[in-house]
Parts: C-alpha cells; structure tokens; sequence
C-alpha cells in the first residue's frame, strides 16, 4: 500500500466520523483511523529502522488496543448508544468538514517543505484531521464523543508528526503516546463521575458554573 | 544531582500512595517541599555552569521559575496538614499523592533542556492537577474538572504541533536532533521563518490556554471556584507558572532567530486583552474564589505585556512572576479559611469576615493591596517597573492602558474585598467549628512576610539570576549581543529597585 492512499483514507475517514450519529461507531471509526496512521510510517518505507519500527507497533497497541478497551469499558458503564441533538446537525457538520480540509490546503500551501518530502500529503491531511477534531469537540453534546473528538484531534498531530519521525527523539514520542493513553484514561474516569453526578453524559448539564 | 529535585517528590508521592497511616501520609507533604527547597537552594548556586547538550540541566530562567515553584509549594504543604484535618470526609491519598507528583512535574519541566520534553511534563501536570480539581466530588467539582480537562487537553495538543512546527523549521535549516534549546537558539538564523511563526502562534494560543489568557481563559474561574483554596493557590502561581516558562523558552527561539518584534506584539495583544476581559467580569463579581480568578486571569496579562515589552519589562515580567505566586497563595490560602469558617464563597452570606476570622480577613484584605499593586509589596515594583518601561520603550498607548486597567481592577476588586473583609455581618449567615488557628494562617503570614521582603529588597544572587533569566528569554546571553539589537531603543527607563 502506499503511503498516499493511507492518508487519503485518513481524510475520507474524517468526513464519516462528523457525519455519524452512533456514539459506537464514531469511537470504532477513530480508532481505525488510529491504526492507518500507525501504518503509514511502514508504507513510508521507515520500517527498516528499528525505533520506528517499535514505535508504529506500540502506536497501533495503544490506538488499536488499550484505547478501544477504555472506550468499551466507558460506553457500558454509561450504556449510551446515539449522539442526540447535537449542538451542530450532521449535514452541516459534514459542510464545515469539506470547507476545513480546503482551507487545509490552501494553509499548507503556504508552508513550504523540504525538498525531498515524499508524502505531499502530509501536511494538509493533518491539519483537516486536526480541524475534524476540533469540530467534534465543540459541536457534540455526549462527553464521550468529545473524547473521540480529542483523540482525532491528537491522530491529526501524530500525522504531522511523521514527517519529522526519523529525526524525533524516542524519548518524546513514547513520552507523547504515553501522555495520549493517560489523557483518554482519566477522561473516562471523569466521564464515569459525569454520569453519576447527573444520571447523564450529555454535556449540556455541565453549564450550571458561570457568571 | 539535578535529576534528584524530580526523583524526591515522585518518590515521596510513591511513598506516599503506601502510607496507611493518614497522620503521617500527610507529614510527608512539608517534609518533601522542604527537602527539595533546600536541595534547590544548594543546586542553584550551579546555575551559570550548565553543561552543553545535557537533557536536564538548571539555568537561570528554569532555575527562577523553580525556586518560586518550591516556595509556593512550600508554603502550601505547610498549610495542608492543617487543612486536611478539616476534611477528614474527603480522600486524602489521591490528594496528597498528585500535590507531590505535581511538584515533581515541574522540577521536570523547569530542567528540562528540551521542547518536547517540557511539553510531556506540562501535559502529565494538566493530567495530575485533574483529581485536584475534583477534590469535593459533588457536581460543581466534576464540571470543573471536565471543563480543565478537556480545555487543557486541547490547548496542550495545540502546543505540540506548534513545537512540531518549530522542529520542522529546524529540519529546514539542515538542523538534526537532539534540538535542546541553547542550540535553536545559537543556531537560529537557520530556521525557517514561515515555520517558526506559525509554531510561535500555536504554542502560544496552546500554552496561553493553560495560562489562562482571555479569551482562552474559561476554564479558570470554574477551576479555581470549585477546588480547596490551597489548589487554587498551586494553580495559580505553579501550573500557570509551568505554562509560562514553556511558552517563554519557545519565546527565546523565536527572538534568537530575529524574529522578536512580532511575537511581542501579540504579546502585547493578549496582554492587554486578558487585563480588559478580567476587568470587566469582576464588575460585580459576588464569588470571592471567582474574583481570585479573575485576578489570576488579570496577573497572566501582565506577565505576558511585560515580555511584549521587553528589555527592563521583561525582567520585572519574571520578577512579578514570584510577586504573583507569593500574593495569590495568601489570597486563595486565607479565601479557603474565610469559605471554611462560612460554608459559602458568596457575598451576601459571607459579610464582615474581620470580625469571625481575623486573621485570615486581615491577611485577605493585605494580599488584595498587594496584588493590586499598592507600595511597598513586591507586585509594586514590578507593576510600576513595567508600565514605566512601557512608557519609555515607545509605547505611550499600551502603557497608558496598562496603568488604566490597573487602575480600573483595583477599584472594581475593592467593591467586592471591601465588603466580604468588612462589611455588615449578614443575616443568612451559617455558623460553622472553623477557627482561625496557628496552623491555618502561619503559612500565611510567611508568605505575605516573603513579598514583603521582596518588594524591599532583592538579594544580590536573586538579582543576577534575573538578569540572566531575562537575557535569556530576549534570544541569548550578553556575549553574542548582536541578536539583542532588537530590543526597543528609546530613553533609558529609571528603574525602582527592590
């Protein structure tokens, strides 16, 4: 496979997830799209490395594996199964998306790369997932759905981040995974908590402090 | 050596995630903050003999953030004791476990000689700091807590694309890692420009997020409302301070690059912003944890105008930056004994406090004259500092606003302070046990004593370790001036030394 048709179902997989209302299928959606960008760095060639090579497999562990286990643990302590009445409707969610990944491209447009980048790609595909994420974060009601949102928020870091992944130090990155893992374990605790202070994950309840 | 100022507290957090015994579990807080006080104290002698290319490593800016880090750490587990006796409904592990792996985060990140660790500390830190926030686990808490989190997350996230951006502009210039910081900065001609500003932009809308600069504040009066007053208190003056350093190394960059003028006028910007947006939010402000807020929002603008300024302001901008950590920790510590002593933060319960706690009313009400910026307290110099570098530096306006919003804040806070410390004692008042005791206030006193002191004189060392701080964050030290000519020329400000 290569590289460039990964990252092109990478964008297609941004459009899918603002556009879907089950809460399950936007969390098995992020993670497959965790585990294409944990494929990338191999289709890239880079599997010869050997860190890289761990890396991409501990990627794909954390983003495959213990991310859905946290989710599914999350979602049936809260038995929660659609989005309802989000803050922005589907349909125009799915326009802001497609007018985010344009305005990737012309933002990239303006950072000019190294010569030799093989993936051109890069670049704008990482930072319309950034914008997807950002979307879900700000116009889903359900706690849970702002989780995914975050977690595709940081898929979209992870992808700009693989054109520097042959000069990072492993340090960083494990650091930067581990962090990722921590950050989506102690959100579903709160969650956890959310639906025991209000029998609910909706997030419109968590309005009652302001000024 | 230095890696034991972050071994010490997380293995004292370890430590204390065994400990059964509530009594001594609790001891282990001053014990530890005064090791790693002294520990600091011994270190930074070293401060001017960093190695080149080390990953840890104490300089005089890591080195300044810390020591206040330390005292204000201090001062708090001081207090804690004390506190958690009042609290014995609460869970007192989780709470004393994540203080200390806090205090440990940030000897990581003030040592840390490299971006992207600095950026794995601040976000464990936001992490750790959550279960704080969520010390009273009731509703208003765990909206608090989901607020910080989600906000600090993405603001963070944001941050490491920027600092990716900023490692990208090196990979431009043919620079290979380890990218530490003293080599982006002797090397910084060779980055790319469009790369390194746009990475200046996202670290500071990520970092300012955890600063809590307006408009990316809004996490903060819900945080510090809901949380004890002691977490209030490492919030504002420690994790505040953490995102502030990182921010500034960043800065340091940016400015050894040339690139200077235009960070600092976004700076300026959001300097001016977060003053105006605090001031209009405490117009009326009944919530005295909240008004503390907005005074912390208030506090993050004047540091960051400060570096916008520059030159003598930058240094009174790392000068206020302990004035800021002294005041606020007597502020949120004695607000916490006043909501204590209450069982409410709300003004028509809480009226005339001097008479039921005097002490902790008494200091409430020296700390709003402090921060406010009245002589002879360390905020003083450093506000009057920094608006008369303003002034001088050429830039009449943002100075003349800067004195403005002062002005306006002081007398807004007064409406609200006035009345919890003096006013009427009010009908609905609930009676509660609390009292004003030794233990709840000593801490107090010694910080209030501390800014003070620092407000009428700064010890020799102190005073070089500053000046060094801020030759730092302008882009380099004195030797390659070269890179310094961009700070602002103009008359020579007169400075007020402490």
């Amino acid at each position: 496979m290569s590289p460039d048709f990964l990252i092109a179902l990478t964008m297609l997989t941004n459009f899918t997830l603002v556009a879907t209302s089950r809460v399950n299928k936007a969390i098995q959606l992020a993670v497959f799209q965790g585990i294409l960008l944990g494929l990338i760095p191999l289709a890239m060639g880079l599997g010869k490395h050997t860190h890289i090579l761990l890396l991409a497999l501990v990627a794909i562990a954390v983003k495959g594996g213990f991310i859905p286990y946290l989710f599914r643990r999350a979602l049936r302590q809260v038995k929660i199964r659609r989005e309802v009445d989000p803050y922005v409707g589907y349909t125009v969610s799915l326009l802001l998306c497609a007018a985010g990944t344009g305005l990737s491209l012309v933002l990239a447009h303006a950072l000019p790369l190294k010569a030799g980048t093989t993936p051109t790609f890069l670049v704008p595909a990482a930072l319309a997932t950034l914008f997807t994420g950002f979307l879900l974060l700000v116009s889903r009601r359900t706690a849970l759905t702002q989780v995914v949102g975050y977690l595709v928020l940081e898929n979209g870091i992870y992808l700009f981040g693989l054109l520097l992944v042959e000069e990072m130090p492993v340090l960083v990155e494990t650091g930067i995974l581990l962090d990722l893992f921590v950050g989506v374990f102690v959100m579903g605790i709160v969650i956890n908590h959310i639906h025991m202070a209000f029998d609910s994950t909706d997030t419109r309840f968590l309005a009652e402090l302001k000024d | 050596m230095a890696l034991l100022l972050i071994l010490l507290p997380l293995l004292a957090a370890a430590l204390a995630v065994f400990l059964k015994v509530p009594a001594i579990r609790v001891r282990v807080l001053p014990v530890t903050a005064l090791l790693h006080l002294g520990l600091l104290l011994v270190l930074l002698r070293g401060w001017r003999e960093l190695p080149q290319g080390a990953w840890l490593g104490l300089d005089a800016l890591g080195g300044w953030v810390l020591l206040v880090i330390s005292v204000l750490f201090t001062i708090c587990a001081l207090y804690a004791p004390s506190y958690l006796a009042l609290r014995p409904d609460r869970d007192h592990r989780v709470f004393t476990v994540c203080l200390l792996a806090f205090l440990g985060l940030a000897s990581l990140l003030c040592l840390a000689r490299h971006p992207g660790v600095a950026w794995v500390a601040l976000e464990t830190m936001t992490l750790t700091t959550a279960p704080l926030i969520y010390f009273n686990h009731n509703r208003h808490s765990v909206e608090a807590t989901w607020k910080y989190l989600v906000l600090g997350s993405v603001g963070i996230a944001l941050a490491l694309l920027g600092t990716l951006f900023v490692a990208y502009a090196a990979h431009m210039g043919n620079l290979e890692e380890p990218l530490h910081y003293t080599r982006l900065m002797a090397e910084g001609e060779r980055l790319s420009r469009p790369w390194l500003r746009a990475g200046f932009v996202l670290t500071l809308v990520g970092y300012g997020t955890k600063m809590g600069l307006a408009p990316l504040h809004s996490w903060k009066p819900d945080a510090y409302g809901e949380t004890p007053g002691i977490v209030g208190a490492l919030l504002a003056g420690g994790v505040t301070s953490c995102a502030f350093l990182a921010l500034l190394r960043i800065y340091g960059v940016v400015a050894a690059a040339g690139e200077g003028a235009f960070a600092r006028e976004l700076f300026l910007g959001f300097g001016i912003l977060s003053m105006a947006w605090a001031l209009v939010f405490m117009v009326g402000q009944l919530d005295f944890k909240r008004l503390l807020a907005y005074s912390s929002v208030e506090h993050m603008g004047i540091l960051v105008f400060g570096i916008g300024i520059g030159g003598l302001a930058a240094r009174f901008a790392l000068f206020h930056l302990a004035a800021n950590a002294l005041v606020k920790s007597v502020l949120f510590l004695s607000a916490g004994n006043i909501h204590r002593s209450y069982a409410s933060k709300q003004l028509p319960q809480v009226t005339g406090a001097i008479r039921r706690t005097p002490v902790s009313a008494g200091l409430f009400f020296l700390g709003f004259l402090a921060i406010t910026g009245l002589p002879p307290f360390a905020p003083f110099i450093s506000e009057f500092n920094i608006a008369s570098a303003a002034l001088t530096l050429g830039h009449p306006i943002a100075g003349t606003l800067f004195l403005l919003l002062l002005g306006g804040i002081f007398l807004t806070m007064s409406d609200t302070v006035m009345q919890v410390v003096f006013g009427v004692p009010s009908p609905q008042r609930v009676r509660t046990p609390y009292k004003d005791t030794f233990a709840t206030t000593a801490p107090l006193v010694v910080a209030m004593v501390l800014a003070l002191g620092l407000g009428l004189h700064l010890p020799a060392p102190l005073r070089a370790m500053l000046e060094a701080a801020s030759q730092t964050i302008e882009g380099g030290p004195p030797a390659r001036s070269g890179k310094m000519a961009e700070v602002p020329r103009g008359l020579a400000p007169t400075e007020v030394r402490p």
